[in-house]
């Protein structure tokens, strides 16, 4: 593969685009595993599927109709939240389906043959065109700037969110900007894992990277790194073996979580029974 | 004169349809010492969340000497309960209570500068875990939790403290330390503490509220059998272990 690499511009793509996918997923998804916010993130995720379908529809580049589907998913189900009056898991729940609905509805309602959509639902990153590319940079570039800028108060407001009101920081602003950065990592994802696999990328780095390290920064580059390593070997497994990419990452890196967490569960036990050990021998020594 | 720290004027909040709190009125002057206490749901939680500014009153209104409370928001000190908050988050002690010295305001690139850190560090060997600055604060047991709050709280350098139940999930030691530390502090600043520990509140507080949705009493710590009735609905023993004074004079039969 490796010659193939620099041989082909469409390898390229995809190995930029896995690495800019891994930036956002590290710093976004520790954040929101930290905040509760995963099922929020695959609400936002799943409406931008209406965006696509609009895009197809009216004769648009379908990733910025996901990009505006997405945010304006953000915002309406943080609005709603701060608002009350609904439980979030319900607003969540209706954004989620009304958006593919949406999606299903613009296809339908296309002139002639319906598009093959399966690279938007369950990624293609082998496919990565230059214009998606340009702006999957562009879209890093703001959270890692957002992200990096206010890093202090991102901490203080994520550890508590009414200690940090009182002093001063206006947490309703960073809560809409934690939101629109959610939808600008999917938009950044979606071509890479696809609509409905995105909550996977999400997530299982930014847990996994939960359990090599208790550092809020720390967790963040191992969350990165382990990205980075789940999706250029699973590009690598969908090159040679052909099958689609999205589902190879996702396998790698939600196996590699599940395994990190078994193993865990093993030392943990062991621990447990090197210490009852030591107990019975002192009592035998008594 | 003293001055006026809170000003409670007919504060009434509802969540949804309930009452939390309605038609409170309370005032609290420089260098008090002011203990609320009531039932679980009675409010407590609610008014202190009120007076900074936290949730918003359905009526009435809180001034903090005397301006809104955005205007002196600054100027208070908060310990939030520790039940609140994510136990597992991902930073050391010595980052929480350094976050304390956050400005108000956006602020790009935003660091602690020399002076914040020696601010932090000092708090720290007020409420003695200094040696503990380094761990992290899922590693912490709920004394040391606690204290960390109140370090954070005091970094921002308040003038008002307002503490929610300080000594809900620490052990009788730490217990102690905590009021003899508020004691202490309570010469410098004016204190607002919220707590169901009703022992801790008759020797160690100088005002007492009772609070259950509205306000039953207000004045010097000594509760009376009608004020307690009212306030939880039966008469309550207080077994009075140690203390300077028993709180309740002896009951009579019935519920």
């Amino acid at each position: 593969m490796l010659d193939a690499l620099f041989k082909y511009q469409f390898l390229q793509n995809a190995v930029l685009a896995g690495i800019l996918a891994s930036v956002v997923c590290g710093l976004i998804g520790v954040i929101i595993v930290e905040k509760k916010l995963v099922m929020m993130s695959g609400g936002i995720a799943h409406t931008a599927y209406g965006g696509v379908g609009l895009g197809y529809l009216l004769g648009f580049e379908p990733i910025i109709g996901a990009f505006v589907f997405s945010v304006c998913a953000a915002l309406g189900i943080g609005y709603i939240n701060k608002k009350g009056g609904a439980a979030a898991d319900v607003v969540i729940g209706l954004f989620w389906s009304m958006g593919m609905a949406l999606g299903i509805l613009f296809i339908a309602l296309m002139p002639g043959y319906p598009p093959d959509l399966s690279s938007y639902l369950f990624g293609s990153i082998l496919s990565v065109t230059q214009g998606d590319l340009y702006l999957m940079i562009g879209l890093t570039l703001v959270v890692v700037f957002i992200v990096v800028v206010f890093f202090n108060h991102w901490k203080a407001y994520l550890f508590d969110e009414e200690f940090a009101s009182i002093l001063g920081i206006n947490t309703t602003l960073l809560e809409y900007v934690l939101l629109v950065l959610v939808a600008m990592t999917v938009v950044v994802l979606i071509r890479v894992v696809g609509i409905i696999l995105v909550i996977a990328l999400l997530t299982a780095p930014a847990a996994s990277a939960g359990m090599l390290s208790l550092n809020f920064r720390n967790r963040m580059i191992y969350a990165i790194i382990i990205g980075v390593v789940f999706c250029l070997a699973g590009m690598w497994i969908s090159y040679e073996m052909n099958i689609a990419s999205g589902a190879a990452i996702v396998i790698l890196s939600v196996t590699f979580y599940f395994c990190l967490y078994v193993g865990r569960m093993v030392k943990i036990n062991m621990k447990e029974k090197s210490r009852k050990r030591e107990r019975l021998e002192n009592e035998v020594i008594k | 004169m003293r001055k006026k720290v809170v000003h409670v004027d007919h504060l009434t909040v509802y969540y949804g349809q309930t009452p939390a709190i309605a038609g409170v009125c309370l005032d609290v002057y420089e260098g008090e010492y002011l203990g609320i206490i009531g039932p679980n749901g009675g409010g407590k939680t609610t008014l202190l969340k009120s007076v900074l500014g936290i949730v918003p009153p359905t009526e009435g209104a809180v001034e903090i000497y005397g301006e809104s409370i955005t205007k002196n928001r600054t100027l208070m000190g908060y310990v939030p309960q520790v039940a609140s908050l994510n136990k597992a988050f991902p930073m050391t002690l010595f980052e929480v209570v350094l976050s304390g010295r956050i400005k108000a305001g956006i602020r790009p690139f935003f660091k602690y500068s020399e002076e914040d850190k020696e601010i932090a560090f000092q708090l720290l060997g007020k409420v003695g875990i200094e040696d503990l600055a380094n761990r992290q604060i899922s590693q912490l047991s709920g004394g040391e939790f606690q204290r960390m709050l109140i370090a954070r709280a005091l970094a921002v350098k308040p003038k008002l403290l307002l503490l929610d139940e300080p000594t809900a999930s620490v052990d009788a030691a730490s217990r102690e330390q905590i009021f003899a530390l508020l004691e202490e502090l309570n010469k410098e600043m004016t204190i607002i503490l919220v707590t169901h520990d009703l022992l801790a509140i008759s020797s160690h507080v100088g005002q007492l509220a009772c609070l259950n949705t509205t306000l039953v009493y207000h004045g010097e710590p000594e509760l009376t059998e009608e004020v307690v009735n009212h306030l939880y609905g039966c008469p309550v023993d207080l077994i009075a272990h140690g203390v300077p004074h028993r709180v309740l004079k002896e009951h009579g039969e019935g519920c």
